[in-house]
């Protein structure tokens, strides 16, 4: 992979043109300003055509028929899995299992190897950044099995507090789960480090990688995490596509998550054996356009190049803190230094409630999210009730960001800040 | 415009609320909160002769929740409690004057649902709406 420094950048304006809904306006004529991302990204033509010609041109049920059809099809979903296998760096596909989403992989994880290894009086440690989906898997595990949680605290700036982490490990913890990319914060954490104490600990670690692989180039190899969940519809691909990427011995050692067709190898009426992996992990018909979508996603974004990609946001990044410092009354939470941070960037406009604001952006056709970003626990530890947040992505340029500041400066008028 | 939803009405009521803090003791209270975006409303009652005598709210929330809510006391004041439990969420939006969206609208009648949760009993609030 070619670095950073010997690549041209994105150019974020060839990019929009794959971007079909990007060209629409709304009814006001006000060109679509998306800055919400994070929640969920923007199609390229790319991943609509190969969901288009998935559904038109070769819809079957995969793994079972025997005519043309479905055996296209059968290729193509495991096609889209090699691709993901390669875009994380993955040893083998079989490491990939498709699943709906981030949720549904850490939920995979906490319900199937979480139950057969984690007992009472077990710990598992968390982070007080992260999302719910991160944190609610593993309170009903603990309260399913009478082991404890410990959450690793954060600074003011919102990084996590690594003495604090290094404290808990001694407590020997059967898993380190925590999130690569804070959704609420925009921090970048480093997940390379963090695998790496937990192991000298014996810990296993399961990295949230939901804002992390969309935004930044993550190689499993590299970072060494045993488990690795990510959602496709953050990074270009479609909704309900997801992949939980474990390494091969642990997902073999692993009991199944739900039954049904597919994960079996034999069954009789009272007992039944498990397919291989990730077979085992995929009972029922899967979402097949949505993962051949995947897989359209991820070529995408390797011809854009995932260090171009960061490069781009990390720039955009920098110029969104800047022109947001000039807003009156204007806070952006996370770490200052845009190198140790993703392009979603929170923020509040004195006292107005980030409601409020969201609903003033949006009179302007400028998307952002407002409420507690599915992190309750982090709002209550940086004392608020919510905030507004902006994220960006590969189609998001400094008109973008240019937008976003006369819009806020009209919100800042109107509630006379 | 979606920004006309901030019309002077609801940011005076936002910036001055009518009827604004509790009653001790109260013959009605309630609070609920909206999960969507965290707004929390309390609405206190004293009824006299089974007329709303006095009413009072508190909470935090955005300015659509708490300027609705500003505005629903003072409809509700000094009315009889069978006309206040007749009110329908129509009668609020008519009131407030504003194109409210179907995101908004869970802001829009926070402080009727806990008005109602209140008079009524928790169980029939949202059916009343």
């Amino acid at each position: 992979m070619s670095t950073s420094t010997l690549v041209t950048p994105l150019d974020a304006g060839a990019v929009r043109a794959d971007f079909p809904i990007l060209a629409e306006t709304n009814e006001r004529g006000q060109p679509l300003t998306f800055l919400d991302s994070a929640a969920s990204s923007q199609k390229p033509a790319a991943v609509l055509d190969a969901l288009d010609s998935y559904y038109r041109s070769y819809n079957a049920n995969i793994h079972r028929g025997v005519y043309a059809l479905s055996e296209k099809a059968t290729a193509r979903y495991e096609e889209a899995r090699h691709l993901v296998a390669d875009f994380i760096g993955a040893a083998s596909p079989r490491e990939c299992v498709f699943v709906r989403n981030t949720t549904e992989a850490i939920n995979l994880v906490a319900q199937t190897w979480g139950r057969r290894h984690v007992g009472p009086g077990d710990l598992i440690v968390l982070t007080v950044m992260d999302h719910h989906s991160n944190l609610v898997p593993w309170q009903m595990l603990a309260e399913e099995k009478g082991a404890d949680l410990a959450h690793v605290r954060i600074t003011s700036d919102g990084r996590l507090e690594m003495d604090h982490l290094d404290e808990l490990l001694r407590r020997e913890p059967k898993l380190v789960a925590f999130p690569h990319v804070s959704n609420a914060l925009g921090t970048v954490n480093d997940a390379a480090e963090i695998v790496r104490r937990a192991h000298a600990a014996g810990s296993l670690v399961l990295i949230d990688g939901a804002q992390s692989v969309p935004h930044l180039p993550v190689d499993v190899r590299v970072l060494d995490c045993d488990f690795l969940a990510f959602s496709g519809h953050k990074m270009l691909a479609p909704m309900g596509s997801g992949v939980l990427y474990g390494k091969r011995a642990l997902l073999e050692a692993m009991p199944p998550f739900m039954g049904g067709g597919s994960m079996i190898r034999k069954v009789e009426l009272g007992r039944s054996t498990w397919a291989d992996v990730p077979a085992k992990f995929e009972a029922g018909t899967p979402a097949v356009g949505e993962a051949i979508g995947l897989g359209a996603a991820v070529e995408y974004l390797s011809a854009l190049g995932m260090d171009r990609v960061r490069d781009h946001e990390r720039e955009l990044t920098a110029y969104a803190l800047d022109r947001l410092a000039e807003v009156p009354d204007l806070t952006v939470y996370g770490p200052a230094d845009p190198n140790q941070r993703s392009g979603a960037v929170s923020f509040t406009v004195g006292d107005v409630h980030p409601h409020d604001v969201a609903a003033i952006l949006d009179g302007e056709n400028v998307a952002v999210r407002a409420g507690h970003h599915c992190c309750q626990p982090l709002m209550r530890e940086l004392g608020l009730l919510a905030t507004t947040r902006a994220s960006f992505y590969v189609y998001n340029t400094e008109e973008d960001v240019d937008r976003l500041a006369a819009a806020l400066r009209k919100a800042t008028a109107i509630f006379a800040v | 415009m979606t920004d006309s939803i901030y019309r002077e009405v609801i940011l005076d009521h936002y910036r001055n609320p009518r009827n604004k803090g509790t009653l001790d003791p109260a013959d009605y209270s309630y609070e609920d909160t909206n999960p969507l975006c965290g707004d929390e409303v309390r609405i206190d009652l004293r009824v006299v002769d089974d007329r709303i005598a006095d009413v009072k709210f508190s909470g935090r929330g955005c300015a659509v929740s708490l300027a609705s809510a500003s505005i629903l006391t003072e409809m509700v004041e000094g009315r009889p409690l069978a006309e206040v439990k007749g009110l329908t969420k129509d009668d609020l939006l008519e009131e407030l004057g504003i194109p409210v969206s179907p995101a908004r609208l869970k802001c829009a009648l926070l402080g009727l649902k806990v008005l109602k949760a209140g008079i009524y009993g928790v169980a029939h609030a949202d059916d009343e709406l």
